[in-house]
């Protein structure tokens, strides 16, 4: 390490420079938007502008552009039939609907069970239902592999337990819930199964013909489709009241003109995605293991979190004791390369990530934790790179840091 | 991404003084692994009293890693007194400000230097001054912060919500067992600086009644007054006191007398060492734009 005679140190020394083409590895923070997306959305934003409830050629030619796309995001999940997909504006609004929409159909049922490790589409809103509805809600805890205990949530279930909502695919950590036994034990009960499957679906092989689950929430913009739209999938029998209400669209149960190209880009996407998934979960699958063995190797104090045997191919959660993420995450911004972190510095609250603070990961590591996300578009050479990048840049911040493996508190 | 200033990011990448002084003559630790930032500072006294070095360690995000730095850079050369007086806003203002959620990491970096000066005056066997012993009740638990230090944030910074007093001193961002106490001191300290702002009102009547004494005005020109004070007075709350909030500073009106705008600057830009050219630069360049171009702006203590 060069410091100069003003003891200033430079954690950049000998770092290569910012490539030209930053190396993202976010991609469950949102994707690269492919270019056949686009190509599929940008006649729908000129020329086919129409509005799919008007009668005439304009009009008819963006409905047929929705009813295609419809077709395209419920071959992805395996559904039956069309009229099971409700077009929203993004997985939050999915998961809002899914959720809200069972309570208001059964309004005498007072109780909901989700899971600690939820993402704050889920978390957030059954917070709100709590404070502010008077609802009551369970959160199964999960082990220090994040992983659910099934007695646990047979315990929980009540006769007025209206709504169970279950990740399939931790965002944070990638670990994968085994929602179909899960939902077997939430049918017997008699309540509605929704499953976010926001960061599953395009990874993970999914099939709604041959599934108990009733409610399934999507997402564009997590598998390399525009921002601003997602779907519920709502199993045909099954009861939910709309939010937004309006117009007639959605067969009454999401109000508003369709989002008409990003919801063709979506579709667009799915089929991309249903194409890729044996890619995912074998070279994205080699490439996250690459990543994740090179840097455990090469960085002492360094561990991955979450369930190994059961995780999303392309995710991987590190983290680099005695150090806090969000340096890591600037100097890697500096060289050219985007990750995230479950710090709390990051995220602006003072708590560090709740996923793994429910799996009991200690404050030492939870501060210091990144989170890879791969996508189709990763290459060995930008991984690579990654594992020749990092280990200097821990090793400067451990340099700054006042604890290590003798003293980890004051 | 937060908006760092390009110093923060200066500091962050080229730390100065990382360590610890050898033989030091203070030690101060602050924070916690659980709290998500710590410091650990150090210092040494030439024979003439003053920080011939200083060092500092960090567990923090890059604005705290850059605090510590800026810190040990403004304290060397300080007598003890003089380090005394560094503020957590001319921390934050060394480094050209930091993001309202982050001003937390100046605080820690006053208060590892309050902590390195009570370790130094207690190694001397010597009575610790009383302005660094902090003997109120703590409020937080969860980041040990003071009601003090709550209340002082609250009537520096005017801070108007819970979520204001988090990001200024931490307080209230771990279990919110405190909240409601932390509600109570805001309605507390709100009370007060209302008071004192109706007192400070009425302290401006005897102008009126002075101008009543000497004979009526022209009725034309105590309008043409009236009328541009409320033009003043509206520009300064709804635009220019909300700009300066975002930088943890805030702007008070004084009065108005022939063109003249007096005004009074608080929080962080009371510290600032750029007050001046916020004053004219700023200030007076919206009240000439939007009021009169004949105002002038002068700032009172």
């Amino acid at each position: 390490m060069s410091t100069t005679p003003g003891n200033r140190m430079n954690l950049m020394d000998g770092l290569p420079p910012r490539p030209a083409e930053g190396i993202y590895l976010d991609s469950n923070a949102t994707t690269a938007v492919a270019p056949e997306v686009v190509e599929a959305m940008l006649p729908l934003l000129t020329r086919h502008f129409g509005n799919p409830s008007s009668m005439h050629s304009f009009g008819a030619e963006a409905g047929k552009a929705v009813d295609e796309a419809r077709g395209r995001i419920l071959a992805l999940v395996g559904g039956a039939m069309a009229n099971e997909l409700v077009l929203t504006g993004g997985g939050s609004e999915s998961d809002n609907l899914a959720i809200v929409g069972t309570l208001y159909a059964y309004p005498e049922k007072r109780h909901l069970i989700t899971t600690a490790v939820e993402h704050p589409a889920v978390l957030g809103l059954c917070r709100d239902l709590e404070k502010r509805h008077g609802y009551e809600v369970t959160y199964l805890k999960v082990d220090d592999q994040g992983r659910l205990d099934e007695t646990e949530l047979r315990d929980a279930l009540r006769d007025d337990t209206a709504v169970v909502s279950i990740m399939h695919a931790n965002n944070e950590t990638g670990v994968l819930f085994d929602v179909e036994a899960l939902g077997q034990i939430v049918k017997e009960s008699g309540a509605v199964f929704h499953v976010d499957a926001v960061q599953a679906a395009g990874k993970l092989p999914l099939d709604m013909k041959s599934s108990c689950i009733d409610l399934l929430s999507l997402s564009g913009h997590k598998l390399h489709g525009p921002k601003g739209v997602g779907a519920l999938y709502v199993r045909k029998g099954t009861k939910i009241r709309p939010l937004i209400v309006g117009g007639h669209q959605e067969r009454g149960r999401r109000a508003g003109t369709e989002n008409v190209a990003s919801v063709a880009g979506f579709g667009v996407a799915c089929d991309l995605a249903a194409a890729g998934i044996e890619h995912e979960n074998t070279v994205v699958r080699d490439l996250r293991d690459r990543l994740e063995t090179g840097l455990v190797a090469a960085i002492p104090d360094s561990r991955r979190n979450g369930d190994a045997a059961h995780r999303l191919p392309n995710t991987s959660n590190i983290s680099f004791d005695f150090i806090e993420g969000e340096g890591i995450l600037l100097l890697l911004d500096r060289v050219g390369v985007a990750a995230s972190s479950g710090s709390a510095c990051t995220s602006g609250s003072l708590e560090p990530s709740h996923v793994l603070r429910a799996m009991g990961v200690p404050f030492t590591q939870a501060h210091g934790s990144i989170r890879f996300s791969l996508s189709r578009y990763t290459t060995q050479s930008e991984v690579d790179y990654v594992t020749q990048v990092l280990p200097p840049i821990i090793e400067r911040l451990r340099q700054i840091t006042p604890f290590n493996a003798e003293r980890a508190t004051f | 991404m937060w908006n760092y200033s390009d110093k923060v990011f200066d500091h962050f990448m080229n730390p100065r003084n990382v360590g610890e002084v050898e033989n030091a003559d203070g030690i101060g630790e602050v924070g916690s692994m659980a709290c998500g930032d710590a410091l650990r500072l150090s210092f040494r006294l030439d024979e003439e009293g003053r920080i011939a070095d200083a060092r500092f360690q960090t567990f923090g995000c890059g604005s705290a890693i850059a605090s510590s730095s800026v810190l040990t850079e403004m304290i060397k050369g300080k007598t003890l007194e003089d380090a005394a007086r560094i503020t957590n806003e001319e921390i934050a203002a060394e480094l050209d400000g930091l993001p309202r959620e982050k001003m937390h990491c100046s605080v820690m970096g006053r208060e590892a230097l309050e902590a390195a000066m009570i370790d130094y005056y207690k190694r001397l066997g010597r009575n610790v001054p009383c302005n660094l012993l902090q003997t109120s009740t703590e409020l937080c638990h969860c980041y040990q912060v003071s009601k003090d230090t709550v209340r002082d944030a609250i009537m520096t910074h005017k801070l108007k919500n819970i979520e204001d007093v988090t990001n200024f001193t931490k307080a209230g961002g771990g279990c919110t067992d405190c909240h409601h106490d932390i509600s109570d001191l805001l309605r507390d300290c709100w009370d007060k600086m209302d008071q004192e702002a109706a007192t400070a009102a009425a302290a401006g009547a005897p102008l009126q009644q002075l101008a009543d004494v000497m004979g009526p005005a022209p009725v034309k020109h105590a309008e043409i007054d009236a009328e541009i004070v409320t033009k003043i007075r509206e520009l300064l709350e709804n635009d220019i006191s909300v700009a300066l909030r975002n930088d943890g500073g805030d702007i008070e009106f004084v009065r108005y007398q022939e063109h003249r705008v007096y005004v009074r600057l608080t929080g962080a830009c009371a510290a600032c060492r750029a007050s001046e050219a916020t004053i004219k630069g700023y200030v007076q360049a919206q009240l000439r734009e939007f009021v009169s171009d004949q105002i002038e702006v002068i700032e009172v203590n």
